[in-house]
């Protein structure tokens, strides 16, 4: 199963997004932000990072780059797509996800270990979770407050388009708690939140067992690779 | 140089960290009168020659598209500069 982790200029957790892919047991394809071809990828991630300095807004520039007009069109078609923090601000600003992302709410980057809920599992990205299930990855951003207008929010409401929410502490000020979302069909998520720096025991996050024994985001990458085995 | 100024602005009822840092700075100096700053994006696009009405209605759908983001800003003005 060959996942593509894409890197623009000024992406910096490409590589964790690479080693995630290969913990889970894919095959990584290196995507070039210049190279519209995706090399015939099972699915795709867009690391975190601030692509293009975050120039003119987060994401915006990277939005407009050749590789994403081949992802837009590959994600309408059904492949697996998954943005994480700048890769979810791209996902906005090329419209696969709906609302925008502005500055924390308290105007400090802040960098914790966040518990979420899983709220849908009916998607290529979190289909190995539990309906509800509580899970804490690595939370790192300055612009990360997700708000949308009210007609959006309820069709992301009503239609279960939600896919975590923040728990306990709502880190950045995101309407309704929004941690991460995904599109009608489930092939496209994206969240805040980093669950490829939760992948590997004595890296992640501290659990109650143990220290940095945390690899919640692990199954992120597993559920995509049992989605592209089973389809 | 024939130029199209873009200028964008934060929805106003989004909060503005930056102006208000601004603001809080205005305070301190003694400026009581200002009540308010927001901050804003003025971008020029440049021209060979001044631009046509066609060019200038592709600009105009460039400053809604891509210079800005309607979820959380406004395009306040598009100015032709000749």
């Amino acid at each position: 199963m060959k996942i593509g982790v894409v890197t623009f200029p000024g992406t910096l957790d490409d590589r964790d997004a690479q080693r995630a892919v290969r913990i889970a047991g894919g095959e990584v394809v290196k995507l070039w932000h210049a190279d519209a071809d995706l090399h015939s990828v099972d699915a795709v991630i867009l690391p975190g990072g601030f692509s293009f300095g975050d120039y003119l807004r987060c994401g915006a520039i990277a939005a407009q780059a050749p590789v994403m007009e081949s992802i837009i069109d590959a994600a309408n078609g059904g492949l697996p797509v998954l943005g994480i923090c700048n890769g979810f601000q791209v996902l906005v600003e090329s419209h696969l996800l709906p609302g925008g992302l502005i500055r924390n709410e308290h105007q400090h980057f802040i960098c914790r270990d966040q518990k979420l809920i899983v709220e849908n599992i009916d998607t290529a990205w979190t289909n190995g979770f539990k309906l509800g299930q509580e899970i804490t990855i690595p939370l790192k951003n300055g612009e990360g407050g997700y708000i949308a207008d009210d007609e959006t929010l309820r069709r992301l409401e009503g239609d279960g388009l939600i896919a975590f929410r923040y728990s306990e502490v709502n880190p950045n000020g995101s309407v309704n708690n929004i941690a991460g979302l995904r599109n009608e069909r489930g092939n496209v998520v994206g969240l805040m939140p980093h669950p490829e720096h939760a992948v590997e025991p004595g890296f992640g996050p501290d659990t109650p067992l143990a220290m940095r024994s945390g690899v919640d985001g692990l199954t992120f990458f597993t559920s995509v690779l049992n989605q592209v085995v089973n389809s | 140089m024939p130029k199209i100024i873009v200028e964008v602005m934060p929805k106003a009822d989004l909060l503005d960290p930056a102006g208000k840092a601004v603001a809080n700075a205005l305070q301190r100096k003694g400026n009581a009168e200002i009540t308010n700053v927001r901050i804003g994006k003025r971008i020029e696009l440049h021209y060979e020659v001044a631009p046509t009405e066609e060019q200038i209605e592709a600009a105009k759908q460039i400053a809604a598209d891509f210079l800005s983001n309607g979820v959380i800003e406004d395009v306040v003005a598009v100015t032709v500069e000749n």
